[in-house]
C-alpha cells in the first residue's frame, strides 16, 4: 500500500502516534484515517487532549507517525523505513500550519516585512528584494492588512492578536501551499474580530483553492467555517464520527457527538433554554494511561449496551454516503453492514 | 505610495550613516533605564581611564621616602602609598589588565557556553546527554581552589592564558542556562512554522533562535566578566599570578604592609577596593540596560 | 426600604484607572449598576474592556497600580448601607468572603499545588474567621457534595489530581463556604471543555435558583451569557453601553456594539447563517477616541458621535438602557431578531 487514493489531496491512513516510554507510554492518536479533497474543508473537533493537534502535526509532517501513512497528492510522505519520501520537499511547502497562539507564532525579533520576505527569498520565489517587497505587499492585501505601510515595518508586538493571526496566514501563503492546517487559529481571537478572520480564510479557499484541515473545539466555529465541508469528531485519540457538516450538526449519530451538540450553549436565549440535553452516565474523561475496554466512550454513554460496548471496540463504519460512525448502536440503527 | 518608497532603508551604501544611527539608537535605548545608563557611563569612564588615561597620568616607578602615606593633595588626589608612590597613577595603570582580561574571559566563556549550549539543545540525543552529564560533574568541582592549584602548576603570566583558563573552568554553568533557554525557544510555534517553511537549520539557529537570546547572552557575558574579575583579583592577591601593575597587587601590597593597622594608609587599601567594586557595579548596572536593548519588544525604532 | 433588601450591592459612577509607564489606563469609566438577589447579571465584552477590573474593584482587591478615582460602592445588609470604599483593611477581609465572594479568572491555577484541598479550604476559612475546624469540615463536605463531587475523594486530594472541571467546582464550593450574599464569577467556564462547561453551567444555574444570591457573571462568551443571565450588561472600553433583560439584549439589542456581537457569533444548531464582523479593533484605553468610544468601528456613526459621548438612557422599558445616539436606526436592523423572538414567544403562548 504505497499509493494514496487519487481522490484526496491529502490523506491520513491508520495514523498512530505514541508519546513517552514504557509505563508512561500513551497513544495520543490511535488509528486515525481520513482524506481531504482538493479545495475542501475538513474540520477536526473534540475536547482538549483528544489528539487534534497531534493529528494536525502529523498531517503537516512536523511529527512522524509511530505507524500509519500520510499521503500527499497520492504519494506517501514517509518511506517504509520512516525516512523522508522522495517528494518530501514539495510536500513540506505544500502543507503549512497556522498555530493557535497569536503571541507565540511570530518571531518577536523580526519585522513583518522580514517575516514574510524570508521564505520568499530563501526558496527563490522572488529574484530580489524588490520583487519580495511586491509580493509581501500583495500578501498583506490578501490577508486584509491594509494600508500595508502601517504594517510592513512593525514588530509583532505592535499588532493586535487578530492582526498577528493574519500575518501568520500570510507567512503560510508565501510558499503557495495547497493545504493549510489551521490549529485553533481563531480560538484566542476576540469574538468581534473572529468572523473577519474566518471570512478571510474562507476567501483563500474560494480564490486560491486552498484546502483546509481546520482544527477547533468550538462547534459553532466549525459549523460556520466548514458548512460546505465535513466534520470529524474525535474522542480520546480516535475519530468517532465523520460526516458532512449539515448532517453532523443537525442529525448526529454517535452518542458522543449528540452529547456535545446538546451541551453547547447557544448565543440565543430561547434556543439554549429549549435545547434537549443528553445525560451522560459519568463526567470523567478517561485517562490515556487507563483506557476503557471496548468502546472508549462506554463508561459515559447513555446508550451503552453491556456485553457489547464494553467488550468490542467499534470500527469507523460507513453508514450512508460519505458518512462514517464508530458506534455499535448507531451503526445498527443506521443499518450498516457489520 | 510606490513600492520603491516602501523599501526597507538598509542599503549597504549608507553604512556610515547606519553605524551612526545605530549608535544613536543604542544610546537612546541605553538611557531608557536610568540605573543601566549610569552603569554604562561608569563603565565607559573606566575604559577611558585605563586606555586614554594612561597617556595623561604618568606611571610612577620611583619610590619617594618623603611622601610615604602622604594624604591627598592636588598633585596626588588619592594620596601616596607605603613607598610614597602616587596611588592615582597606580589605579590608572593597574586597571588595564583587569579590564582586558574580563572582556576576554567574557567573550570566550560566552562563546563556549552559547555554542555548546545551543548545539546540545538542537542536536539532542546522545550528544546532549553526554554534555549535560559532563556539565553536572564539572559543576560539583569547587572552582576557585582548583584555579589556585592550577595557577601554581602553570605559569599564568600571560593574560590570554588566564582568560582561557577562567573561561574553560566556567563553561558548565553558562552551558546549562543557554541549553535550557534554547530548549524553551525551540518549542515555540514560530520555530515550528520555520520548520514547516523549510527555512533550514542555519536560518533557525541564527535568525530565529539567537536573536531572541541576545539579552540573555548579554547578561551571561556580564556575569562572565564579573566572576572573572573576582577570580583574577583573588589570584593576584594570593600572589599566585605574577602580575605587577594591578589593583589586586595593590591590595596585596597594602595588606602585606599592614595597611589595615595604619589610619594613614586608608587611601592605599581603599582606592583599589573601591575601583574594583565600582567597576563590578558598573557592569551589573549596565546589564540592566543591555537586557532592555536586546528585548525586541522595546526595539520599536 | 423594600427595594434594598433585594438589592445587596449597588455601584454608582465608578471610575478605575491603572497607572502605567505610557500613561493612565482608564479601565472602568463611570459604571453604575445594581445586583439583585436571586438574579444573575452577565457582564460581556471583548478582552481588555475592563470586565475583570470592575469585578475586582467591587471587592476592592485591585492591584497596586490601580486606583478608584471616583464613585460609590454600597453593600446592603439588613437594610443598612455599608460604604465599601471606606472599609478598613480588617472589615474588608470580612466583607470579601462572607458578604461578597469572587471566583477569579484563571482560577484553575489558583490552588497552591503542594497543599491538599482540605488545607486550602481551612486556610481560607481561617483567614476570614468565624468557624471552628470541625464546623468548616462539615460545611465543606456538604458543599462539595452540593457541587456534585465525591467529598471524601476530593477533600484529601492534591489539586493536580483533579480535572479542570473538578477544580472549578471546588472553587465554587469554597466561595460558598461563608454564605456570601453576592457571588462574582470571572470567566468561570472559559478554559473548560464543552461537556465540563455544561456541568458547571447547570450547577451555577441551580445555585442561583436554590441559594438565591446575587450573581455577577463575567464572560466574553455570548452563549454562556444567553444561558445563565437574567440581565446582561455590554461593556465597551470601560463603560457599560447597554444593560437590559437577557431577551431584550439578544432579540432587540439597541446598541450597535451589542448588535455587532450578536451578528458575529454563530449558533450551532439550525441552518447556516452569514456572519458579519465588526470592523477595526478595540480602542487603546490610554488614549481613547473622543465622543462615543465605539464610533471608529460603528456603522451607524453620525457627526454627533464623534464629539459627544452618549450616556446610558432607558429605551423600550425601564429596565433596558443604552448609550447610543442612533438607537432608532439600530432598532430597524434588528427586525429579523425580533421576529425570531416573536416566533418563539408565539410558540410558547400556544
Ligand atoms: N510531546 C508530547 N509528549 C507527551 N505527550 C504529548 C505530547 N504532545 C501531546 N501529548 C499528549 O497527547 C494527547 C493529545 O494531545 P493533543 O495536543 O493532540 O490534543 P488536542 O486535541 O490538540 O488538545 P487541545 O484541545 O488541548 O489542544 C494529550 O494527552 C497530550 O498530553
Ligand atoms: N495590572 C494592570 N496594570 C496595568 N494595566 C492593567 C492591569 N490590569 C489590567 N490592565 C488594563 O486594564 C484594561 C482592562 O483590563 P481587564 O483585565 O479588566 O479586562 P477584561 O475585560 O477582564 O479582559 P479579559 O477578557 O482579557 O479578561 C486593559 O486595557 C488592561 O490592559
Ligand atoms: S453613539 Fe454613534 S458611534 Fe456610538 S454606538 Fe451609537 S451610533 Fe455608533
Ligand atoms: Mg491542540
Ligand atoms: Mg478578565
Amino acid at each position: 500500500m504505497n499509493a494514496g487514493s487519487g481522490e484526496y489531496l491529502i490523506e491520513a491512513r491508520n495514523l498512530v502516534r505514541m508519546f513517552g516510554a514504557r509505563r508512561e507510554r500513551v497513544t495520543a492518536v490511535d488509528d486515525v484515517s481520513f482524506g481531504i479533497r482538493q479545495g475542501e474543508v475538513v474540520c477536526l473537533v473534540g475536547e482538549s487532549g483528544c489528539g487534534k493537534t497531534t493529528t494536525g502535526k502529523m498531517i503537516t509532517g512536523l511529527l512522524k507517525p509511530t505507524s500509519g501513512q500520510v499521503f500527499y497528492a497520492g504519494k506517501s510522505v514517509w518511506t517504509p523505513r520512516g525516512d523522508k519520501g522522495e517528494d518530501f520537499k514539495t510536500y513540506r511547502l505544500g502543507v503549512q500550519i497556522i498555530h493557535q497562539d497569536p503571541y507565540a507564532s511570530l518571531n518577536p525579533s523580526h519585522t513583518i516585512y522580514k517575516i514574510l520576505s524570508t521564505p520568499l527569498l530563501h526558496h527563490k520565489f522572488v529574484a530580489n528584494t524588490y520583487e519580495a517587497l511586491d509580493r509581501v505587499i500583495e500578501l498583506l492585501n490578501i490577508v486584509g492588512l491594509s494600508p500595508v505601510e502601517d504594517f510592513l515595518y512593525k514588530y509583532p508586538h505592535q499588532l493586535s492578536g487578530g492582526q498577528r493571526q493574519r500575518v501568520s496566514v500570510a507567512r503560510a501563503l508565501t510558499v503557495n501551499p495547497r493545504v493549510i492546517v489551521a490549529d485553533e487559529a481563531v480560538s484566542m481571537v476576540d469574538v468581534s474580530i473572529r468572523v473577519g478572520l474566518l471570512n478571510m480564510m474562507a476567501d483563500l479557499k474560494r480564490n486560491l483553492g486552498v484546502t483546509y484541515l481546520f482544527i477547533t473545539h468550538d462547534l459553532a466555529v466549525a459549523k460556520f467555517f466548514a458548512w460546505e465541508g465535513r466534520i470529524a469528531v474525535m474522542y480520546v485519540g480516535s475519530i468517532v464520527e465523520f460526516a458532512s457538516t449539515p448532517q453532523l450538526i443537525n442529525d448526529p449519530l454517535h452518542p458522543y457527538s449528540k452529547a456535545l451538540l446538546a451541551a453547547v450553549p447557544e448565543a440565543d436565549p430561547e434556543l439554549t433554554r429549549s435545547k434537549k440535553r443528553v445525560e451522560l452516565r459519568s463526567q470523567d474523561i478517561p485517562s490515556l494511561l487507563a483506557l476503557p475496554s471496548g468502546c472508549r466512550f462506554h463508561p459515559r454513554c447513555p446508550y451503552f449496551e453491556p456485553g457489547l460496548c464494553d467488550v468490542k471496540r467499534p470500527e469507523l463504519l460507513p453508514v450512508g454516503e460519505n458518512r462514517y460512525v464508530a458506534c455499535h448502536i448507531a451503526a445498527r440503527e443506521a443499518g450498516a453492514p457489520t | 505610495m510606490t513600492t520603491q518608497a516602501l523599501m526597507p532603508k538598509t542599503g549597504i551604501r549608507y553604512w556610515p550613516g547606519r553605524v551612526l544611527r545605530g549608535i544613536g539608537r543604542f544610546l537612546k535605548l541605553m538611557s531608557r533605564n536610568k540605573t543601566g545608563f549610569a552603569g554604562f557611563l561608569i563603565f565607559i569612564f573606566f575604559v577611558l581611564m585605563t586606555t586614554v588615561g594612561t597617556l595623561f597620568v604618568p606611571e610612577v616607578t620611583k619610590a619617594d621616602i618623603n611622601a610615604i602615606y602622604a594624604p591627598p593633595t592636588w598633585e596626588h588626589p588619592l594620596g601616596n602609598d607605603s613607598q610614597g608612590k602616587d596611588i592615582l597613577s597606580q589605579i590608572v595603570h593597574g586597571g588595564r589588565d583587569i579590564l582586558q582580561m574580563a572582556l576576554l574571559t567574557g567573550i570566550i566563556s560566552t562563546f563556549i557556553g552559547v555554542s555548546l549550549g545551543s548545539l546540545s539543545a538542537l542536536i539532542g540525543g546522545g550528544f546532549d546527554a553526554f554534555l549535560s552529564m559532563l556539565a553536572d560533574i564539572w559543576l560539583t568541582i569547587p572552582r576557585f581552589p582548583l584555579l589556585a592549584v592550577l595557577a601554581t602548576l602553570v605559569k599564568l603570566d600571560n593574560m590570554i592564558y588566564l582568560a582561557l583558563l577562567l573561561s574553560v573552568l566556567s563553561w558548565a554553568g553558562l552551558y546549562r542556562s543557554i541549553r535550557a533557554q534554547v530548549f524553551s525557544i525551540k518549542e515555540r510555534d514560530y520555530i515550528e512554522a520555520a520548520t514547516a517553511l523549510d527555512l533550514g537549520m542555519w536560518h533557525i539557529i541564527f535568525s530565529e533562535v539567537l536573536p531572541n537570546m541576545l539579552s540573555y547572552i548579554a547578561i551571561s557575558f556580564t556575569f562572565g566578566m564579573t566572576s572573572a574579575i573576582y577570580a583574577q583579583v583573588g589570584l593576584v592577591f594570593l600572589g599566585l599570578v605574577p602580575l605587577t601593575r594591578n589593583w589586586g597587587v595593590m591590595i596585596n601590597l597594602a595588606w602585606t604592609q599592614g595597611a589595615i593597622f595604619f589610619k594613614d594608609s586608608i587611601y592605599f587599601i581603599m582606592a583599589p577596593v573601591t575601583a574594583i567594586a565600582l567597576f563590578q557595579l558598573s557592569i551589573v548596572w549596565m546589564s540592566r540596560s543591555l537586557e532592555e536593548i536586546f528585548n525586541p519588544r522595546l526595539r520599536t525604532g | 426600604m423594600e427595594k434594598q433588601s433585594s438589592v445587596p450591592l449597588t455601584v454608582e459612577d465608578l471610575w478605575v484607572e491603572y497607572q502605567i509607564e505610557r500613561g493612565v489606563v482608564k479601565a472602568v469609566r463611570g459604571v453604575s449598576l445594581s445586583l439583585v438577589k436571586g438574579e444573575s447579571l452577565a457582564l460581556i465584552g471583548e478582552s481588555g474592556c475592563g470586565k475583570t477590573t470592575l469585578g475586582v474593584a467591587l471587592i476592592r482587591l485591585l492591584v497596586q497600580a490601580a486606583r478608584i478615582t471616583r464613585g460609590e460602592i454600597t453593600y446592603w445588609r439588613d437594610n443598612k448601607g455599608i460604604d465599601v470604599l471606606s472599609l478598613k483593611e480588617r472589615e474588608l477581609r470580612r466583607f470579601r468572603w462572607r458578604e461578597c465572594a469572587m471566583v477569579f479568572q484563571s482560577a484553575l491555577n489558583a490552588f497552591n499545588p503542594v497543599l491538599r484541598i482540605w488545607d486550602q479550604i481551612l486556610d481560607t476559612s481561617k483567614a476570614h474567621g468565624g468557624m471552628s475546624t470541625s464546623q468548616v469540615r462539615e460545611r465543606a463536605m456538604q458543599l462539595l457534595e452540593y457541587v456534585q463531587l465525591d467529598p471524601k475523594r476530593v477533600i484529601d486530594a492534591y489539586p493536580h489530581e483533579l480535572s479542570g472541571g473538578m477544580r472549578q467546582r471546588v472553587l465554587l464550593a469554597m466561595s460558598l463556604l461563608l454564605d456570601p450574599q453576592v457571588l462574582i464569577l470571572d470567566e468561570p467556564t472559559t478554559a473548560l471543555d464543552i461537556l465540563t462547561q455544561r456541568t458547571i453551567i447547570d450547577l451555577l444555574r441551580r445555585l442561583k435558583e436554590e441559594i438565591g444570591f446575587a450573581m455577577l457573571f463575567i464572560s466574553h462568551d455570548l452563549a454562556t451569557a444567553a444561558e445563565l443571565a437574567d440581565r446582561v450588561a455590554t461593556m465597551y472600553a470601560g463603560s457599560i453601553v447597554e444593560l437590559g433583560p437577557v431577551d431584550d439584549i439578544f432579540y432587540r439589542p439597541a446598541h450597535p456594539y451589542t448588535l455587532g456581537l450578536i451578528r458575529a457569533v454563530p449558533t450551532v444548531t439550525g441552518e447556516f447563517e452569514a456572519l458579519v464582523s465588526i470592523p477595526g479593533a478595540p480602542p487603546d484605553l490610554v488614549d481613547p477616541p473622543p465622543g462615543c468610544k465605539f464610533h471608529p468601528r460603528c456603522p451607524y456613526v453620525t457627526e454627533q458621535c464623534r464629539v459627544e459621548e452618549p450616556q446610558l438612557k432607558t429605551h423600550y422599558s425601564e429596565t433596558h438602557s443604552v448609550a447610543c445616539f442612533n438607537v432608532q436606526r439600530v432598532q430597524q436592523d434588528t427586525l429579523d431578531l425580533q421576529e425570531r423572538y416573536a416566533k418563539y414567544a408565539g410558540g410558547k403562548a400556544s
